[in-house]
């Protein structure tokens, strides 16, 4: 185990089948009776290769792909990739078009936190809430169903804009539904700020402090909760999201509570923004002719999903296909934090932590290859499997690309090393 | 003997517990599952409960198209089921690899890894979907009793 001695205790590995784990990951921690001295996470299960997949099809039927990365923030996806292709392209989507992104891209922000207030409900025991939540988000998924035909991976994105219009009669119905989702969300507001249960059960358990959040690097709701005004709605506007009024919703709590306020509160907020998105819907086309190739270039575009903030990079060449796609998604940047909220607390709350940062594992399982002075050493058999494109290029190995990634943080003041010493190295 | 087996039998179909797998699903399919377990579609109906260990479940549900640091694991959860025991492939990716076929790190499906009973392809596959599958896995059960049963697969 290297420098550092085993601390005492013992070790207890949670997962990749666990039922308190909804995806396959892997924990391991280090208990003190029922005090958690150290934890690691592993992950990887579910890496599909997502992204090197899509350097061998074209845009199109990369949107489709990219929109399976994650089937809970499937729009997210889509959307922060086909606006990073739509630069490159010098593609201008039509006002309509935008709208319309942000209408079904609220409604997946409406859908993904009702799901989260019921998993948060499940995972402490409070099965009740489970129930209601997912019995009153089916009113948003039918919603979503009526709007794109799917209820989950929508696929209402396409090269230079949508692909379905919005009828007048399914703008009353958005409205219709919101106003019972108001009326419900009203009630788990109260539930969630009055319930005794849940109160105990929350506040004071997976504290982040506001210097740590913004030290380790924390996004979206996690980072709102620890009072980090973060938003990249609000910080860089994409889309439309300059013309729509809303409020960052943060709080002072610093931990798993807050969190469940932030996200209650984001609800309603969501809810005025439909509004306003379906009141203020601009007439006009729906997409514009889009080319088959794009020319070459690159582009990051940023996102922020359910989650938090999602970037896609795309480089493309010339071609119909792009050169490489990367994608940065909103758990891998909240996953640290988990590490740091576990410890010290008991091993019972390992369940909600994970969870109070709605993790999305599928989301965070990409490969991340090291050129450079580094790959320059020899790297035997093992390779990633990402790299092996670039002909001159070396490929690292998993344990050289864990110790950049250690050197990497170190110096910026941040030591995963004692975290990392969790899992043997070289483990893949 | 023959009276104690069908009791059993018919316990087993009475109330099939299942467990829930994801073998590198991208999580669609999974919120499907627990949205047919919750009230709108509330699959409870058929006696189905979800449970947390494989030494419990009846019929491992699994979606994905299996990536290659699943796999292992997926057989290992599959050899503690008792006997006898049946596997759900719920969503195209886990019926054949779908849209991720085709990508170096998986394997074409459940059935490549392990046998499996009964199809139900989508992406996602809908709650409406997963019970109309589920029942009919009952049903070939029913019909079938002691033997082992063809797989079959659900409507879209």
């Amino acid at each position: 185990m290297g420098k550092n001695p085993e601390p005492r205790g013992v070790r207890v590995a949670i997962g990749p089948q666990h039922p308190a784990l909804k995806e396959p990951e892997s924990f391991s921690v280090l208990l003190a009776g029922e005090k958690i001295l150290e934890s690691g996470v592993r992950l990887g299960y579910n890496h599909r290769g997502i992204e090197k997949a899509c350097e061998e099809r074209t845009y199109v039927q990369d949107l489709y792909l990219i929109e399976r990365i994650c089937g809970i923030c499937s729009h997210s996806h889509s959307t922060a990739f086909i606006s990073a292709v739509e630069e490159i392209a010098g593609l201008e989507i039509p006002r309509r078009a935008k709208y319309l992104r942000m209408l079904i891209g609220e409604l997946e922000r409406v859908h993904s936190h009702l799901l989260w207030l019921g998993v948060a409900g499940h995972e402490v025991g409070f099965d009740t809430l489970l129930m209601y939540t997912w019995r009153d988000r089916e009113v948003v998924m039918d919603l979503l169903a009526a709007l794109t035909g799917n209820r989950v991976n929508y696929g209402v994105n396409t090269m230079g804009g949508v692909r379905r219009d919005v009828s007048e009669d399914q703008k009353k119905q958005v409205l219709t539904a919101v106003d019972i989702l108001e009326e419900r969300t009203k009630y788990y507001i109260g539930v969630a700020t009055q319930e005794t249960t849940l109160i105990q059960r929350l506040s004071g358990v997976g504290k982040l402090n506001h210097e740590d959040a913004i030290h380790l690097g924390a996004v979206g709701p996690t980072a709102r909760a620890s009072s980090v005004k973060r938003d990249v709605r609000k910080d860089d506007p994409y889309l439309a999201y300059d013309e729509i009024p809303f409020n960052v919703v943060t709080s002072d709590h610093n931990d798993i509570y807050g969190r469940a306020v932030v996200r209650c509160l984001e609800l309603m907020e969501s809810y005025n923004m439909i509004r306003f998105i379906i009141a203020n819907m601009p007439e006009g086309p729906i997409a514009v002719k889009a080319p088959r190739k794009v020319p070459a270039g690159e582009a990051i575009s940023r996102y922020e999903a359910p989650r938090g903030e999602d970037v896609h990079y795309v480089r493309a060449n010339g071609s119909e296909k792009p050169e490489r796609v990367k994608v940065r998604a909103p758990t891998l940047a909240n996953v640290q934090v988990v590490s740091h909220m576990l410890k010290d607390g008991y091993l019972a709350d390992l369940p909600i932590v994970v969870a109070a940062i709605d993790p999305c594992f599928s989301c965070t399982d990409r490969m991340i290859a090291v050129a450079g002075d580094m790959a320059a050493i020899n790297m035997g058999g093992t390779a990633f499997p990402g790299c092996a494109d670039a002909g001159s290029k070396a490929r690292a190995t998993w344990e050289q690309v864990r110790q950049h990634g250690i050197e990497f943080y170190r110096r910026r003041g941040v030591d995963f090393a004692r975290l990392n010493e969790t899992f043997t190295a070289g483990g893949r | 003997m023959a009276l104690l087996q069908k009791i059993v039998t018919w316990a087993r179909l009475k109330s099939p517990w299942i467990l829930h797998f994801n073998s590198g699903a991208c999580n669609a399919c999974d919120i499907e599952i627990v949205a047919s377990l919750t009230p709108q579609y509330d699959v409870e109906r058929f006696g189905v409960q979800l449970k947390g260990t494989p030494r419990h479940a009846d019929v491992l549900v699994c979606s994905g198209p299996v990536t290659r640091q699943i796999k292992d694991r997926l057989i290992r959860i599959y050899e503690q089921m008792p006997q006898p025991k049946f596997v759900v492939a719920v969503g195209t990716c886990a019926c054949s690899g779908g849209v991720f076929k085709g990508c170096y790190n998986v394997t074409a499906g459940i059935d490549t890894v392990i046998p499996v009973s009964a199809y139900i392809p989508g992406c996602p596959a809908s709650p409406t979907a997963i019970i109309d599958g589920v029942v009919k896995l009952l049903a070939s059960l029913e019909a079938t009793e002691e033997k082992a049963p063809e797989p079959v697969a659900a409507e879209e």
